[in-house]
């Protein structure tokens, strides 16, 4: 089965199944005596008729081209890739967990109630916040919700004017598109070469119209930022709210806290920092905390506790409402918390130290062969230039492509968008030494090849089930679903 | 970079091709260059007014999306929909390839823009 | 040592002499000394997997799952079989442990997984395209409603009283926080009201949403509405269940510009409400205005069939502001699943689960009805659900029915002010047995 290359359609043949279901125990009824005929469609489904081994292989091989966490090192800068627990899993799977009705009375959901209830005040602690809703689905959809709370916020205060939102020009394309999701209009302020808040541009943008500014620390660069508490102060003091987009929560927990920071508002990514899959681009999920001077506007319901029962609390006058059905990813929940029980209150810090560790001992020992424009301790991540005595001819993209040639997945590259060729290396605190000297040889080898053979560099990947992709096809003439032809 | 006399250009990297009151805009090969392949073009509606400097039309290449903004305020009349199959035109040949046709309405505005040693000059600073 | 933490002490110690520092605390140098956390996190212990497990089920046994109690409790979530081949390969790891596929060389697992679900999708709608999925089905309306306000340039959207109350919730919420007008379509009988619309629809109206079958089960007949909507030249927005497209008119065959719904059905677990998965398809006209991934088929370099994200120009990490929407994710591994569902359903077997559930449905309410102490609360056509009035309010019941290990219904009273009404669901699981011991059961409450 080398080189498998069907879709499902191309394995249908009329005749084959791969359910299985009872007889219907209530007898047959012609439908049309049920449902008029105008409501019923003229036209079968076309879904593919294969067998129970079919699907299995066809899964399965279409699983083995696929490079997973599980598979090998997968360095992406601002993505926190660690290793995603296998009792999560199990924990999340269990039929107490995972069959629960989000409907079901409240007395036989308690055990979920609780989980939510104590993963609310864990992340909370974490971060110095007063309070966490649980039910945003992803970093971004936290985003929009957090912004909602800075409108709901200056909208009860009677202060209308406030229809902009602050974004430094390194920050994650998803903060400006989160702000005009929200309907407010973006100032996009200049970052310093290191990638810092440039505060004479901060200054000159804060005025009365700013609902808020929103920051990552450590900034996409990997650097925390310094200056943090004198622009929490600036930014309270023109009357705005300060946003922390926890992207980066992974090199600051248990060391530092965007509560005490001066921050008001924060979204975590359960599937980064804590530990949770990314499914190959979601489910995800994108708690948000708040002051206690916010907690009104939380989306509703919140999970409350009164004497030893837990409730779901809807009477929220201020909330900003549901922003999604039910209470949010539940299951990733199950996951976070699971992994939260799993490293305790050292447990986490020490990743973060670890994690910092590997960044800096990778960055060390890079930078000898890459360009590395801020040649300070970073935290979490870093970020390179290109090669550092490369020329035009060998971009990052070729560095990028011949990692896979080497058994690697790629860094994040050309983010953030200030730093030229950039290439951001994340390598978290599940990567052991070995693990990190294998990946810095690689890149030390790649940069010899750029030297004595630019072309195989050109050429990668190329032992991978398919090489480079013509994105501009695909784009102009959009192929976006099979046919039958 | 190749430009082309006769023209006006803008320093957002459109030109104008003045026909009596028409203005035919396109984009420059600076700017093309810039884009890389063009996948998509999002033309204006018929009929739409814009005021110089409004955004008209999108050009998408794989990895970036670009507005253009209009050097003249008018009406559009006529637009170039065979970019809409094939916008790889705007590469092959930006200055064969206007995007759109506008009706001026003050042809006065043409005098804000810059002519084809103006505008080499002011692409030579941008590099 | 940390289980999931391989560097000792002695690796660190190595790591930091090649860093050039002394200490690991000199790695946090660049944090100003006030904002350094002088205490330890308030939190337990970590503690081992078996210590973990005992926890977790302790927590567990606080609960009362579908799979102890008998489910005839729907209203969004669905309690549906479930084939065991897909915990099988969705929990493959080289599918849940991959991150978005940005590099397609080695990410043609989920790229061609994706773009079967988007076939698949527009098999089920009949629509143009889909995109790679949203959170849920009520983000995915909100999301619709944006999507024809930026098309349409007006300001408006309506919404039926028939839509799921939470989704009605949740488009309130997004449209209110981008200043988008939002009205909702009275119900007259259970169905959206044409009447009613046509006195709201004006100028500024950008969509109109409706749901079918509808929060109370009802199939509705959209012919009329798509008459007035696009009379209108508003688009029509249409929220539908999955599985009930294997026999009902597809969003396309009533002229629907964009279709979207949850596709929990397809496979996801209950979950306690998460996480499930939004599908929006829609028809080519709008492909450039839809938010969220996209999987188109292209070639390699050597002429092979590849897949590759495409369309980004319209995506957050391009367009940054001006992006179609902020949606970053897609529910990746929940589209697997539900592409599962569909591959081990196939054509046959879909049917055969609508069918089944039609079957059921108007079994349960023929049983329910025929004593008289139970009555429809509308005379329309169902699927899966039905609404009954009966002689107490639905808390009541349910908490007998509870007592007897039923999961009981939906009380509407509560959104909807139907005294003593009781949404009730059943799909192809239920037997006649367990119909029949409701339909008891609910006779001498």
């Amino acid at each position: 089965m080398r080189g498998y290359n069907k879709l499902i359609f191309e394995l249908s043949k009329e005749g084959r199944n791969a359910f299985s279901l009872p007889e219907n125990d209530v007898g047959r009824t012609p439908l049309e005596d049920m449902l008029p005929a105008h409501l019923l469609t003229k036209e079968e489904v076309e879904l593919p008729e294969v067998s129970e081994v079919d699907v299995v292989r066809h899964y399965t091989l279409l699983s083995k081209k696929n490079y997973g966490l599980d598979t090998g090192f997968y360095p992406l800068g601002s993505c926190t890739m660690k290793y995603n627990p296998k009792i999560n899993e199990d924990m999340s799977s269990l039929d107490c967990f995972a069959n629960l009705h989000p409907y079901q009375p409240e007395d036989t959901v308690q055990g979920a109630l609780a989980l939510m209830y104590d993963l609310d005040y864990m992340l909370s602690e974490i971060s110095g916040m007063s309070r966490v809703s649980l039910q945003p689905a992803a970093g971004a959809h936290g985003e929009m919700v957090g912004l909602m709370i800075i409108k709901a916020y200056h909208k009860k205060r009677g202060d209308n004017k406030r229809t902009k939102i602050i974004v430094p020009d390194s920050a994650h394309g998803t903060n400006p598109a989160s702000a005009a999701m929200v309907g407010f209009d973006i100032i996009e302020i200049k970052s310093t070469k290191d990638g810092a808040v440039d505060m004479e541009d901060l200054k000159a943008a804060l005025s009365d119209e700013v609902a808020g500014l929103m920051l990552t620390n450590p900034s996409t660069l990997g650097l925390f930022e310094k200056n943090i508490k004198e622009i929490a102060d600036l930014v309270h003091e023109a009357g705005g709210l300060l946003y922390y987009d926890g992207a980066n929560m992974n090199a600051i927990m248990g060391i530092s806290r965007p509560g005490d920071m001066g921050f008001d508002v924060i979204h975590y990514n359960l599937h980064k920092t804590f530990s949770t899959p990314h499914g190959g681009g979601g489910p995800g999920a994108g708690p948000v905390g708040v002051k206690e001077h916010l907690v009104e506007f939380l989306p509703v319901p919140m999970i409350e506790k009164s004497g030893d029962r837990y409730f779901l609390d809807y009477d929220k006058p201020y909330s900003i409402g549901k922003i999604k059905s039910f209470y949010g990813h539940f299951g990733v929940m199950v996951r976070a918390y699971t992994y939260i029980l799993a490293m305790g209150a050292e447990g986490l810090k020490d990743a973060s130290r670890k994690a910092v560790l590997n960044a800096n001992y990778m960055m060390a020992r890079l930078k000898e062969y890459y360009k590395l424009p801020i040649d300070e301790i970073c935290q979490h991540e870093f970020v390179l230039g290109g090669l550092k005595d490369g020329t035009d001819e060998v971009t990052t993209l070729d560095i990028a492509k011949r990692l896979i040639d080497y058994g690697y997945h790629p860094p994040t590259i050309y983010f953030p968008l200030i730093v030229h060729e950039a290439i951001m290396v994340e390598p978290t605190e599940t990567e052991s030494r070995e693990t990190l000297d294998e990946f810095i040889d690689a890149m030390i080898r790649i940069a010899e090849e750029a030297k004595e053979n630019p072309q195989v560099l050109k050429e990668a990947p190329h032992n991978t089930p398919v090489r480079r992709i013509d994105e501009v096809l695909a784009a102009r003439k959009p192929v976006l679903k099979w046919q039958n032809d | 970079m190749v430009t082309v006399g006769g023209l006006y250009y803008s320093k957002d990297h459109e030109w104008v091709k003045v026909d009596g009151k028409k203005a035919l805009i396109g984009i420059t090969d600076y700017a093309q260059n810039a884009l890389g392949e063009i996948v998509y073009v999002e033309l204006p509606d018929m009929g739409t007014e814009y005021k110089a400097g409004d955004v008209f039309c999108v050009i998408e290449s794989v990895k970036a999306a670009a507005d253009s903004f209009t050097p003249v305020s008018g009406k559009v009349v006529e637009v170039n929909e065979e970019l809409e199959d094939s916008p790889q035109l705007l590469n092959e040949g930006p200055y064969d390839n206007w995007i759109v046709a506008i009706e001026m309405d003050d042809s006065s505005e043409l005098e804000n823009l810059m002519d084809e040693q103006a505008y080499k000059m002011f692409c030579e600073k941008e590099e | 040592m940390h289980r999931y933490i391989p560097n000792t002490d002695a690796d660190a110690k190595a790591m930091l002499d090649v860093i050039g520092i002394k200490s690991m605390d000199q790695l946090f140098q660049g944090i100003p000394d006030d904002l350094i956390l002088k205490r330890a996190l308030k939190l337990d212990s970590g503690i081992s997997e078996l210590e973990i497990e005992r926890k977790m089920k302790e927590l567990g046994k606080k609960n009362r799952s579908t799979d102890d109690l008998v489910c005839f409790l729907g209203a969004g979530a669905y309690d549906h079989y479930i084939p065991s081949i897909i915990k099988h390969l969705a929990k493959r790891s080289e599918f849940y442990t991959a991150y978005t596929p940005y590099q397609p060389e080695i990410s043609q697992g989920t790229l061609q997984a994706i773009f079967e679900y988007q076939t698949m999708i527009c098999n089920l709608t009949g629509m143009d395209v889909s995109n790679a999925s949203l959170y849920d089905g009520a983000t995915a309306c909100a999301e619709a409603a944006i999507m024809a306000v930026d098309s349409t340039r007006r300001n408006t959207v309506l919404v039926s009283e028939t839509m799921h109350p939470e989704t009605r919730q949740v488009l309130k919420s997004y449209m209110h926080s981008r200043e988008i007008n939002i009205a909702e379509i009275p119900m007259a009988d259970g169905v959206t009201d044409p009447e009613m619309l046509k006195k709201l629809i004006d100028a500024d109206s950008a969509a109109v949403i409706v749901q079918s079958p509808n929060f109370f089960g009802i199939v509705e007949d959209l012919t009329e509405i798509e008459k007035i909507t696009h009379g209108n030249r508003s688009l029509l927005v249409s929220s539908v269940d999955p599985i009930s497209l294997a026999i009902l008119k597809k969003p396309a065959e009533y002229g629907v510009d964009i279709a979207v719904g949850d596709a929990q059905v397809l496979g996801n677990n209950l979950n306690y409400g998460g996480p499930y998965i939004g599908f929006m398809a829609a028809t080519s006209k709008l492909m450039r205005k839809m938010p969220g991934r996209m999987v188109g088929q292209s070639l390699d370099v050597d002429g092979r069939r590849a897949f590759v994200l495409t369309l980004q120009a319209r995506e957050q990490h391009i367009r940054r502001y001006k992006a179609t929407s902020n949606i970053c994710s897609n529910q990746s591994l929940n589209a697997l699943i539900a592409s599962i569902y569909m591959v081990t359903m196939g054509k046959k077997g879909l049917r055969e689960v609508a069918l089944q559930i039609t079957e059921k449905a108007y079994y349960a309410a023929g049983r329910l009805t025929a004593g008289g102490k139970y009555k429809l609360a509308f005379d329309q056509p169902f699927f899966r659900e039905f609404a009954l009035i009966g002689p107490k309010d639905a808390d009541l019941i349910n908490r007998e029915l509870l007592a007897n290990n039923i999961l009981g219904g939906y009380n509407l009273n509560k959104e909807y002010g139907i005294e003593n009404g009781v949404l009730l669901c059943v799909t192809e699981k239920r037997t006649k047995q367990e119909i029949d011991q409701l339909t008891d059961l609910m006779e001498v409450i």
